[in-house]
């Protein structure tokens, strides 16, 4: 038994989850809950004190927590509810009605559940922690992982060490490597397991050279020094299958390790739904309207893929709200059974956000995103329709750390193919030599 | 003498590589960005540089002991630590507003300091 009915359940408040909810309320749906788990909106925007947000939403450089604001004033206008300090337990999908039933729980009202006919799983991720990472020594204190320490030094106001070392160069660990010099702390070094960073480049100008911190690429730590407190980590250069070479240790006396090492989606409860997981980006396989393989239940922002750029986050989680809104008013198609795209990525692409596209369902034009897994100068990206090129891009450099993306032109897809023909159709990204 | 600069665009996530071609240490030509944007950074970064601070200082009576601030426009880059450093030395009483002036003139920069999140008073 439901203690709620609601149209729409947006699972997070962060930025996903308040752009998916202010275009779904735009495109006429009036029956929407947020629920967040944490004392305010915003999500993660709130620690990031940085600038360089929002260029692409509101064409201005902004801060992350004034960019969080943004959003969060819509909200408000808006008028829509949500619920702060609340976890959602579980998300449950019964087959015969197609109704989801969302179960959450917080002090006030205990366990309940909300009926809902849609869902937006926008909860974000969480960085890989130490426990992942199978790094030998005791278990000191002053491990923290990057955005830990973020937590610390931009809310709490306290400094977690004095003499750093950062494992990985995920944004957060170079964004955190300038925090603390500026908060007074010494940041040694930046160590990197791959040849490449997996950060932004103009995070490695302006938060590493602007302060002279090396980063070390291909080095990882090996051991780490102290019993109750850090005292040190030795780095030690990799091989190319990343095994470290003997004899190039280095002891680097410190009192904090901070790891940046990667971001997870934070996907259990999509798992426990039933929902397919692409194992490469540990996100929500979806489809062009970004709707899971569960009828009704969408996914964006970094628990779908992660992004380096919350701009994008909102573009998508737009789409989202406006889709599950659709959904839910009966404006589209939901029996779909007619054609459908397959996308294939190869050769140095990793994976593709949507991995299936329907055509008749698709807007006119539409966004691909996806991740290589090299460096790489001066290639082409090529993509492939029913094996006929569809469009070919020369690339000056990509990068692991960079997010990509193609616009598919609905009208130049359907030069190569039928999209009424109810076949199944195979698109392909791959990378290429420069032609 | 002509002098080739690469640089990263740091104005935005982009990163675009930009040449800058310098003349006599006149900036001769920029190439290789995609905005306006680029091309004044690549101009400030090879004859001035100058960056955004973003920091904190301590806050009086609010739900938590600092609050997120930043420079209102850019800085000399050789000011960026005595501009931390002279935030230290700034304390607000919350209530506090997105906007609110922390301070006027920052480290002799003639740049204002402004508050970047709401807090309330608790």
């Amino acid at each position: 038994m439901a203690d709620m009915k609601k149209d729409l359940v947006i699972i997070g408040g962060g930025p996903a989850g308040l752009s998916a909810a202010v275009s779904a309320r735009k495109e006429g749906l009036e029956d929407i809950l947020i629920i967040e788990r944490d004392t305010r909106l915003g999500g993660i925007l709130n620690q990031c004190i940085h600038n360089g947000f929002g260029l692409h939403t509101f064409k201005e450089e902004l801060t992350g927590p004034e960019y969080a604001s943004r959003y969060i004033t819509m909200v408000k206008e808006e008028k829509i509810p949500y619920m702060l300090d609340t976890m959602v337990v579980d998300i449950s999908y019964d087959e015969k009605t197609g109704s989801k039933t969302v179960t959450a729980m917080n002090s006030e009202d205990g366990l309940f559940r909300i009926e809902a006919k849609a869902v937006i799983l926008a909860m974000g991720c969480r960085e890989r922690p130490r426990g992942a990472l199978n790094i030998p020594g005791f278990r000191p204190a002053g491990i923290y992982s990057a955005g830990t320490a973020q937590y610390y030094v931009n809310i709490e106001g306290k400094m977690p060490g004095r003499k750093v070392v950062i494992l990985g160069s995920g944004d957060i660990g170079l964004i955190m490597a300038r925090r603390m010099t500026y908060e007074g702390a010494k940041v040694l070094c930046v160590a990197e397991l791959m040849p490449y960073s997996g950060g932004l480049k103009r995070n490695i100008v302006q938060c590493l050279d602007d302060f002279d911190i090396p980063l070390l690429l291909s080095h990882t730590v090996v051991d780490i020094k102290g019993k109750k407190r850090v005292e040190g980590v030795t780095i030690a250069e990799v091989d190319s299958n990343r095994k470290p070479i003997p004899g190039t240790e280095v002891f680097y006396e410190c009192d904090t390790l901070l790891l940046s090492c990667g971001l997870i989606p934070e996907n259990e409860l999509t798992g426990r739904l039933g929902a397919g997981l692409n194992p490469v980006t540990g996100g929500a396989y979806v489809n062009e309207s970004l709707e899971t393989d569960v009828p009704g239940v969408y996914a964006c922002g970094n628990v779908l893929h992660v992004h380096d750029l919350v701009d994008h986050v909102s573009g998508e989680a737009a789409s989202a709200g406006k889709n599950a809104a659709d959904f839910i008013l009966g404006k589209n198609n939901t029996r779909y059974d007619g054609a459908a795209v397959k996308i294939r990525t190869e050769s140095g692409v990793r994976y593709s956000v949507p991995s299936v596209v329907r055509p008749s369902l698709m807007p006119d034009t539409m966004t691909v995103r996806f991740r290589v897994g090299n460096e790489y100068r001066d290639k082409d990206l090529a993509v492939y329709l029913d094996g006929k090129q569809l469009m070919r891009l020369p690339k000056r450099v990509m990068a692991p750390g960079e997010m990509e993306q193609i616009v598919l032109v609905k009208s130049r897809m359907n030069r190569i193919m039928d999209p009424s023909d109810g076949a199944e159709h195979e698109m392909v990204i791959r990378i290429e030599d420069r032609q | 003498m002509v002098d080739k600069r690469e640089l990263i665009c740091i104005r935005c996530p982009v990163g675009c590589h930009i040449t800058a071609e310098l003349e006599d240490g006149r900036v001769k030509s920029i190439s290789g960005n995609s905005c306006p944007r680029g091309a004044e950074y690549a101009e400030n970064e090879v004859t001035h540089p100058v960056r955004t601070v973003t920091s904190l200082v301590r806050l009086k009576g609010g739900e938590h002991p600092v609050v997120s601030v930043k420079t209102e426009s850019d800085v000399p880059k050789e000011k960026m630590m005595d501009v931390v450093a002279a935030l230290k030395g700034i304390e607000l009483t919350a209530p506090v507003r997105i906007g609110d002036v922390a301070a006027e003139d920052i480290a002799g920069t003639g740049v204002r300091v402004i508050v970047t999140s709401d807090s309330a008073a608790v």
